[in-house]
């Protein structure tokens, strides 16, 4: 199939950017979306152009490194990650649009490629257990009930790729930082921290600039990972839980 | 320079903790004046760095990621293995030591080896202590399987994101860490040289990706934590960008390289589908457990799978190894895998798959149950090809997967070098001439939680805190110009081949020569189409765009160069090893078409010293003994 190609080239952070177009002929359909970008960043480097930028590794839908707006979505028309799209899913003669993620916290880099280093400063704040190395009792002294520890392990499926950020009008960071939050929280490991850690990574998003959470359900629409609403719920109980307990001493 | 592989005396059980006793402590309020430099944040570098940044050392963190959640070891499916018994089926410390050095073909150590299975069952317990949520009974209590043919059920998991949760839970222990100002993380940096005074490994230099610049770390010791080199054939399962560059910098520092030539080539993996192919994507060795692989009898028979009657079928990894049958070894499925498809037996379009088929499993325990157990991987193989895994069998054939091999390090996992170590897929220590399944990711945190934080000390202790150079020492300032000249060499050639298209072909040569079966013949030839690669990519590659900028043709170029030298190097010690092997098979060492090992002349780690540019390396023999596991020829019939 042969498709038309518009997508977002910017040089570095502090120049403007804008849309170009490119075509892409002779494309397989068993192709994933980012082997359709490697032919066409061959063609590019054979011409002397200078390839498009844009993070990937694992290629297999886990590392959380690939983030692009495809057709206005993130992630595009399929609710899985960037590199598990495969082009069967487009038509030859299309117009595909290629963007990065847009929000103010996560500036571009370079073309399709973004900082996402807040969401790393807000793991800092307090999306842990403090416990030392060797300090661990056995690991079946506390059972969990299996429930529990699927709920925990549903939330904790998170891969950080910050497309509920890109698709929320608000670019807000509610779903990644409540997906931590709730796993802990359920968790007797993490128990006794739940109300400093919601209250420090709230703050930290609110001091990365991420919008409010107006529950619209977009981040949770286009979550690769299915990462649920519920766990915003989760998030305002835990952090009106701490306000109160906090206020008080 | 003789190895010492510094292993304690006394019985095997003894040797770890009378060692840990006789290693001189840095006191603690001396610890702050030492700076440790991590290089890669997987699970052997997040683990190492934050149980360092506990102990109060000063702990600076590289990765060329743009946050340590993406490390290759995310990916990992299947498992960790632990020594717990929680199932009372009779494992033990000893029995998963013995597991290992068997499974690796007795080319491994034993003292590390038994290290290796006393901390694993402390991991389990540090994992669980973080939140990670390893898979549970209804009781609450944590669940185990078997994998990879195993007699005992050991191992631990999270679905099929084991890798993913164990990384997240290092990765949140060295962001405590971050928070409290022990530890310093450096994202988007790429190491390119380590830099060597005084026979001491005292710093690095390093490219930040965003803005090219050239940049010099100075510490007390440097650890490479920076993964395997699986990427030099080019496909493989490993992530796109994982490379050698760290270890083969050092290597040419004076770190020696031990048994390069001992790669996992996994036996069930997506196919190949077309030239286009970025890499491969791995079906977690579980899946053996219920599938059964066949190919078709005759030869070129292209009839649809469910057109092929039973009897014209051949199941033949049950026909030839009745008592082990689709559960062998990887290293024995994926050559006969092999050996299939150059009867021309192989299927698909590409004439390059087995069928893994799920048809008796469904029939015998109901799709629901075939679902509940495997339910994410079909779906992945369903993306990924677009067929349907219940209805018609999965296509699969052998990939690149792991590397055994790796710097060559001591009881302490010290290199050839003084203060410079190595942990996790990055050393060549624990694995053999094989790894056994779920056993990397153990050892990674073995390394990073519970070996090094120890051994380091009795070094740092050793040499003293005054004992450090400043980054503007000239030293620095030499590997820096090294590094500039290199870049600027890089982007000046302006030839016409791509990077990737180089790298492809290297992949190539090593796949067919170096790969799943080796011969004296191949073996030369191909040494000379890698010289000749070489000499095609220094005089005609092509790298666009400066240095001063996010330029991934040059992050790719610097990494592909170091891949063609690793790529020689790996066939020069599987011309050495004139045995087969565990993953290693010399056409030359065989009974009947199965390996045969030759422990007479071959029981020894072969390390290799570089000596200078476009010369031959020399091989150190490091001799194995195996006073507990004795060694015998592996039969799986
Ligand atoms: C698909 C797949 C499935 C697997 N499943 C299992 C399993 O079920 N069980 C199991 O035990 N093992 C499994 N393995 C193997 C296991 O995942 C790896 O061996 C292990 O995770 C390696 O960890 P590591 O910490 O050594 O390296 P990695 O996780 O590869 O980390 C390397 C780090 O080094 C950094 N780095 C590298 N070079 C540089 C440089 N020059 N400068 C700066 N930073 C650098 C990277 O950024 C990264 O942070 C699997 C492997 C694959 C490919
Ligand atoms: S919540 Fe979903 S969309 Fe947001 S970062 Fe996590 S995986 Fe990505
Ligand atoms: S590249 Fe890793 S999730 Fe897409």
């Amino acid at each position: 199939m042969n498709l038309n190609l518009h997508i977002w080239r910017q040089k570095n952070k502090d120049t403007k950017g804008k849309m170009v177009s490119y075509q892409v002929n002779d494309i397989n359909e068993e192709m994933s979306f980012l082997e359709m970008l490697d032919v066409l960043n061959e063609d590019l480097l054979r011409k002397g152009d200078d390839p498009v930028a844009f993070d990937h590794d694992c290629r297999e839908g886990i590392c959380g490194a690939c983030s692009m707006v495809i057709n206005g979505r993130p992630h595009g028309p399929t609710r899985t990650t960037t590199c598990q799209l495969h082009m069967r899913y487009f038509n030859s003669g299309d117009n595909v649009y290629i963007e990065p993620w847009r929000a103010g916290s996560f500036p571009v880099l370079k073309d399709l490629t973004v900082d996402r280093s807040a969401f790393d400063r807000i793991i800092q704040a307090g999306g842990f257990v403090s416990v030392n190395t060797g300090s661990a009792p056995d690991a079946n002294e506390i059972p969990i009930g299996k429930e529990i520890a699927d709920e925990a392990f549903n939330s904790a499926t998170c891969i950080g790729c910050g497309a509920c950020v890109a698709a929320c009008k608000n670019a807000s960071a509610s779903l990644f930082v409540s997906a931590k939050i709730s796993q802990l929280a359920m968790l007797p490991q993490g128990a006794a921290e739940r109300k400093r850690r919601a209250e420090s990574m709230i703050a930290q998003m609110d001091a990365e600039g991420f919008g409010a959470c107006t529950n619209t359900g977009a981040c949770a629409a286009e979550c690769p990972k299915s990462i649920d609403l519920t766990n915003i719920a989760q998030m305002n109980r835990e952090f009106i839980g701490a306000k109160l307990t906090s206020e008080l001493v | 320079m003789a190895l010492d592989s510094k292993i304690p005396d006394g019985p095997i059980a003894d040797k770890w903790t009378k060692y840990k006793f006789g290693l001189k402590l840095v006191n603690p309020s001396n610890k702050r004046k030492y700076d440790i430099i991590v290089v890669g944040t997987g699970l052997a570098g997040a683990a190492a760095a934050a149980s360092l940044a506990e102990l109060g050392y000063n702990v600076k963190a590289f990765t060329y990621h743009d946050s340590p959640r993406r490390a290759h070891s995310i990916a990992a499916q299947g498992g960790i293995n632990a020594a717990k018994n929680y199932q009372n089926d009779g494992d033990s410390v000893y029995r998963l030591f013995y597991d290992t050095v068997k499974g690796g073909d007795y080319r491994a150590r034993e003292a590390n080896v038994h290290r290796l299975a006393e901390v694993s069952v402390n991991i389990i317990d540090q994992c669980v202590a973080q939140g990670v949520p390893f898979a549970r009974e209804y009781g609450g209590l944590l669940s185990n399987r078997s994998f990879g043919g195993t007699q005992v059920s050991r191992t631990f998991y999270a679905r099929g994101q084991t890798g993913q949760q164990l990384l997240l839970g290092a990765y949140s222990a060295m962001s405590r860490q971050v928070a409290a100002g022990k530890v310093k993380l450096y994202t988007r940096t790429e190491m390119l040289d380590l830099v060597v005074e005084d026979g001491k490994a005292r710093g690095i230099v390093t490219r930040n990706l965003i803005t090219g610049k050239i940049e010099s770390h100075s510490g007390h010791a440097v650890l490479l934590c920076t993964g395997g080199y699986g990427n030099v054939f080019y496909l493989s399962t490993n992530a796109m960008a994982c490379n050698v560059t760290a270890a083969w910098r050092a290597h040419k520092k004076g770190a020696y390289f031990a048994n390069p030539c001992f790669t996992q080539i996994h036996p069930t993996c997506i196919p190949v589908s077309g030239e286009y192919q970025s890499k491969l994507t791995l079906m977690s060795e579980s899946l053996r457990n219920d599938g059964r692989i066949w190919v078709p009898l005759k030869a070129g028979d292209s009839r649809p799978p469910a057109d092929i009657p039973e009897d014209e079928r051949d199941y033949f990894l049950e026909r030839k190894y009745p008592s082990f049958g689709n559960l062998v070894p990887r290293d024995v499925a994926s050559r006969n895998a092999k050996y299939v498809c150059d009867e021309g037996r192989g299927v698909g379009s590409s004439k390059l798959a087995v069928y893994m088929d799920f048809a008796d499993a469904i029939k015998r325990d109901s799709q629901k149950t075939i679902e509940a157990r495997y339910g994410n991987l079909f779906e992945m193989y369903e993306k990924i090809t677009g067929e349907d895994p219940y209805t018609s069998p999965m296509r699969i054939y052998p990939a690149v997967h792991y590397t055994m091999g790796g710097l060559w390090v001591d009881y302490n996992l010290m290199t050839t070098v003084k203060g410079l170590y190595a942990l996790g897929e990055a050393n060549f220590s624990d694995h053999g001439a094989n790894r056994l399944g779920a056993s990397a990711l153990m050892q990674g945190l073995a390394d990073g939680y519970f070996v090094i934080p120890y051994t380091l000390g009795d070094y740092l202790a050793t040499i003293g805190h005054q004992d450090k150079i400043s980054p503007e020492h000239a030293a620095f300032k030499e590997s820096e110009a090294i590094v500039t000249e290199r870049i600027n060499k890089l982007l000046s050639i302006n030839g016409k081949f791509t990077v990737d298209e180089i790298h492809r072909k290297l992949g190539l040569v090593i796949w067919d020569y170096c790969g799943m079966s080796r011969s004296a013949e191949g073996l030369t030839k191909a040494k000379k189409m890698v010289q000749e690669l070489k000499h095609q990519f220094w005089t005609d590659v092509k790298v666009v765009g400066t240095n001063e900028e996010l330029n991934i043709t040059l992050e790719k170029a610097l990494r592909v160069a170091d891949f063609i030298e690793l790529g020689e190097l790996m066939i020069d010690d599987a011309l050495n090893r004139n045995e087969s092997c565990g993953g290693h098979f010399r056409e030359e060492s065989e009974v009947d078409g199965e390996a045969k090992r030759d422990d007479e002349n071959y029981s020894y780690v072969a390390a290799w010293e570089y000596t200078g540019e476009n010369q031959p390396e020399s091989l150190h023999k490091e001799q194995l003994t195996f006073e507990y596991a004795k060694p015998s020829q592996r039969s799986y019939k």
